[in-house]
């Protein structure tokens, strides 16, 4: 474990340097911890993978005394599974433009597509932390099968819902943006929605399934969704992807 | 009607920024705001605002407003940028950086070309009418929130105002502060420089390191010496601190500014100190930084520093010209606006040359 200054207004607290459940189990519960505990000066922490950001205001809270603080806070830490909710995401995995490159991702791990679907759709992935964009999940672990470093090459906009992975992880694009990741499927589900009183849909935490839907039922569910009708609801989500 | 300011002209990338939405970068969220919140603070100490309100952040080219209220009390901070006021009887003038001016309906201001900085900020006497997002007004045009519907301003808007008239106190203004573009800057190396050679360390603060035109909100994309990793360019993506600099694959740093993403998985080999984060939003393409390590106490110290200087701006505001409180208090009834605008004319220079 150790403290890291990142400049004068934050200050890391890194548990290690993978992606691991007990490491990001013990982030959680140290955020927990610092949150409840309402220190003058702190402004904000952000759990990550393996460690946790504490943001703070020097000129309230000088950074030695943080220290101190944490310290205190991390001594007889446990790391806390959250009681996340369940999701099931209705997905399309079908198309040259949901899917760009399902053909890519299966020549690379040697699979046919229809397997690297079946892999993807078949694990229940964990929300570690939210980051890179409003709302965007980066969840784990994907199938070993399934791992494959970043695109080479980046594209410049990658549309919004589009479904990826890379290094091990899965993510949905929640806005439309740039992005390195290998686009396998797209959601009509908005993890970032402006019109929802719950604009971010996900937290660390939840626990996510991606349910494979034919094209025209996608499309019927992107129509609602762009209208702003498609629930918020784990449960009445859930009966959604079933129900395709 | 409610009172509200109308954007005839809406300048190259005019959007409302405050000193930013802190508290949900776990979700995601940037914090946005002020790329140089000194400056915005400044414009608000001018015309009475609290520090931190919500103004107009204006890059190279600025809006042409008319005001759609009875009076409004305007300022503008950001390098030599001037306000051109024409107002509504004909008359024109000229009206300096970090001096208030009350305007009258049907009044119209311009801000030209943003002089000396790379933005510069209106503030408002009592601010805009708006919803704040999540707690604050700071515009996040990518995610298409906060400000005026989440984006730069358009030709047509109307920005509505809380106040219908300015406050009852004369125009002040403050003497000249010295805000310039950051040339030396410095930083506290980490969260990562043990992904760097010492060479890397050394180049990166012993180099200058020039501003690509990859400069915007996000961040500031440097050229110059490559700095080396010693294992590889990819971390297992952690939280980003303002000012942060973190170097890609290809070796060039880029510091990250107000619209940073919350996370990201490169190493960071340093970042700037709070006190010098400002100026880095001042700077343009084609501008040479050179960084210099620190220690964690003396950033404070220099926070500290500046946190007392801004405190005790309000204190330096003063009345307006050579002519003294006693044409301010004049002017503040109302009497002789028109003596003034005539006197200006005939000068036929920018009242900052008085």
């Amino acid at each position: 474990m150790k403290l890291l200054a990142s400049g004068d207004t934050a200050l890391v607290v890194e548990f290690g340097d993978t992606v691991d459940r007990q490491i990001n189990a013990q982030v959680l519960a140290l955020a927990e911890r610092v949150d409840a505990a309402a220190i003058a000066g702190i402004v904000e922490t952000v759990p990550t993978f393996r460690s946790l950001m504490i943001h703070y205001d020097p000129t309230v809270l000088p950074g030695r005394v943080l220290r101190d603080h944490v310290e205190r806070l991390l001594d007889g830490l446990e790391g806390v599974e959250l009681s996340g909710d369940n999701w099931v995401l209705p997905t399309c995995y079908e198309g040259e433009d949901l899917a760009p490159d399902l053909e890519d991702v299966a020549r690379g791990t040697g699979l046919d597509p229809a397997e690297v679907v079946a892999l993807h759709s078949a694990t229940t992935y964990r929300v570690y932390c939210l980051g890179f964009l409003p709302g965007y999940p980066y969840m784990g672990d994907t199938p070993d099968k399934l791992m494959l470093p970043r695109r080479e090459t980046p594209r410049v906009r990658v549309p919004m819902g589009s479904v990826c992975i890379a290094v091990g992880l899965t993510g949905v694009y929640s806005l439309d943006s740039p992005g390195g990741w290998h686009l396998i499927a797209r959601t009509p589900v908005r993890l970032f929605e402006l019109r929802r009183p719950r604009a971010v849909l996900l937290k660390p935490g939840d626990r996510v399934r991606f349910a494979p839907v034919p094209r025209e039922v996608f499309d019927e569910l992107e129509a609602r969704a762009a209208e702003g009708r498609l629930p918020a609801d784990p449960v009445e989500l859930a009966a959604l992807g079933r129900a395709a | 009607m409610s009172p509200a300011l109308r954007v005839v002209e809406p300048g190259l990338l005019t959007a409302i920024q405050d000193l930013g939405r802190t508290g949900y970068q776990r979700l995601g969220i940037p914090v946005s705001g002020a790329i140089d919140s000194v400056a915005l603070r400044a414009a608000n100490v001018v015309v009475g605002n609290p520090q931190g309100m919500a103004g107009l952040e204006i890059a190279l080219v600025g809006p042409t407003l008319e005001v759609e209220a009875e009076s409004v009390r305007v300022a503008v901070c950001g390098g030599a940028t001037v306000l051109t006021i024409e107002s509504a009887n004909g008359d024109a003038r000229r009206v300096r950086a970090l001096e208030s001016v009350t305007l009258e309906r049907g009044d119209r201001f311009r801000i030209g070309s943003v002089e000396g900085t790379a933005v510069a900020y209106v503030a408002v006497a009592g601010g805009f009418d708006l919803q704040p997002f999540l707690g604050s007004l700071s515009t996040y045009v990518r995610g298409g929130f906060g400000g005026l519907e989440g984006r730069a301003l358009r030709k047509g808007d109307w920005l509505p105002l809380k106040r219908g008239t300015a406050p009852d106190r004369a125009d002040l203004r403050l003497e000249e502060l010295d805000l310039p573009p950051a040339h030396l800057v410095r930083v506290m190396p980490g969260p990562q420089d043990d992904w760097f050679t010492c060479e890397a360390m050394a180049a990166f603060l012993g180099s200058d390191y020039v501003v690509t035109r990859d400069a915007d909100r996000m961040g500031l994309r440097l050229d110059g010496p490559r700095l080396e990793h010693t294992k590889g360019a990819n971390i297992v993506s952690d939280a980003i601190a303002p000012g942060a600099i973190q170097v890609p694959g290809n070796g060039l740093p880029i510091v990250l500014l107000a619209d940073r993403q919350a996370t990201g998985g490169y190493p960071k080999i340093a970042t700037v100190i709070s006190a010098d984060l400002p100026a880095l939003g001042r700077v343009s393409p084609g501008a040479k930084v050179r960084f210099a390590a620190v220690s964690l106490e003396q950033a404070e110290a220099a926070r500290v520093g500046l946190e007392a200087r801004l405190r005790g701006l309000e204190q330096e505001l003063v009345p307006i010209g050579p002519r003294g409180p006693e044409l301010a208090r004049l002017l503040s009834l109302n009497l002789i606006s028109g003596v003034t605008n005539a006197q200006h004319l005939e000068d036929d220079e920018p009242p900052s040359m008085r």
